[in-house]
């Protein structure tokens, strides 16, 4: 139930290296992102035009979702942040071009970036309060500290769980309906879908991008 | 073979399930929201924010289940058992 035919894994298969097929698509990705980064801030005018206006347009509206969500101390974290939503959108748009293959529709290219989020919470946590972090897990009451911090535990816990499940079902779940009413109608059928994909995508890079941050801003304010 | 039928039925049925409850969610917050941007058009966009990250929260339960009836039905793992259970 996945594409009949994708090329940089014909290409793969040509070269004998096993290497699967979201490992590839993840370096294709990678590249396409490089490529473009790289010519947008090659010649960069005090009057952009072209790629350049482009991105700057797109680094901007992300810079102020940022700010907007996380106040400014968030600004420290614009990097990453920005990063998980260009790789993400980029790796769920390829998903409509046939030949491609989404590196997010597969579970563990999700879990690496969920790690990601989870791990850096707790760094910047420990980073910002020290050894005071502890208090998140607390909760108001010391009394009741023990049972708080078993349940603050499993939240915490579910997060990464949540964040690679909800991409990887939204994106392989687009692609198996896809495949299935390609297989029942291949005319015109799917086009509706494909369109219901294009909001998908940009849906969960909005999410994903946007929890990161929420995540992230809840490790950094004080505890109550 | 009976067990790859209910296997099937389970898969469907869970999935059934699953959607209703969130379409039920997903339908009481939009209605919350729409009512807020409809009194008070200045915050949309604040209210967008966050009715969009609680409908991807909603929206995780029917993913979960949709999870569960993919491995149900592509990599269920009972499957090698009950091969060789009628084989036998």
């Amino acid at each position: 139930m996945t594409h009949p035919f994708l090329f940089l894994q014909w290409l793969e298969q040509q070269l004998h290296t096993h290497v699967g097929e979201h490992v590839t698509y993840t370096w294709f990705v990678m590249l396409v992102l490089i490529i473009v980064a790289f010519l947008a801030s090659r010649a960069v005018k005090m009057i952009p035009g072209g790629l350049q206006n482009f991105m700057e347009v797109v680094v901007t509206g992300i810079e102020n979702l940022v700010e907007e969500t996380m106040g400014p101390k968030g600004k420290a974290y614009f990097p990453l942040l920005a990063t998980f939503a260009l790789f993400i959108l980029v790796s769920n748009l390829i998903a409509l071009i046939p030949g491609f293959y989404p590196p997010t529709a597969n579970l563990n290219t999700n879990v690496a970036l969920a790690l990601t989020v989870f791990v850096m919470t707790h760094i910047v946590g420990v980073k910002e309060h020290g050894f005071h972090y502890f208090k998140h897990f607390m909760g108001p009451i010391l009394a009741l500290a023990p049972l708080i911090f078993i349940i603050e535990i499993i939240g915490h816990l579910a997060r990464p769980l949540s964040l690679s499940l909800r991409l990887f079902g939204n994106m392989y779940g687009h692609e198996i309906v896809l495949m299935i009413f390609l297989a029942l109608v291949p005319f015109l059928l799917p086009v509706p879908m494909i369109l219901m994909g294009v909001l998908v995508a940009f849906i969960q890079t909005f999410v994903f991008t946007l929890l990161a941050m929420i995540y992230i801003a809840g490790a950094l304010e004080e505890a109550h | 073979m009976e067990f790859f039928a209910w296997c099937m039925i389970a898969a469907g049925l869970g999935m059934g399930i699953g959607s209703f409850g969130t379409g039920i969610g997903q339908g009481m917050a939009i209605k919350s929201a729409v009512e807020g941007v409809a009194r008070n058009p200045g915050v949309s966009g604040k209210i967008l924010t966050t009715m969009m990250i609680g409908l991807a929260m909603i929206e995780s339960l029917a993913i979960y289940v949709f999870v569960v009836a993919m491995i149900i039905l592509f990599a269920n793992p009972f499957t090698e058992q009950v091969m060789s259970l009628v084989t036998k």
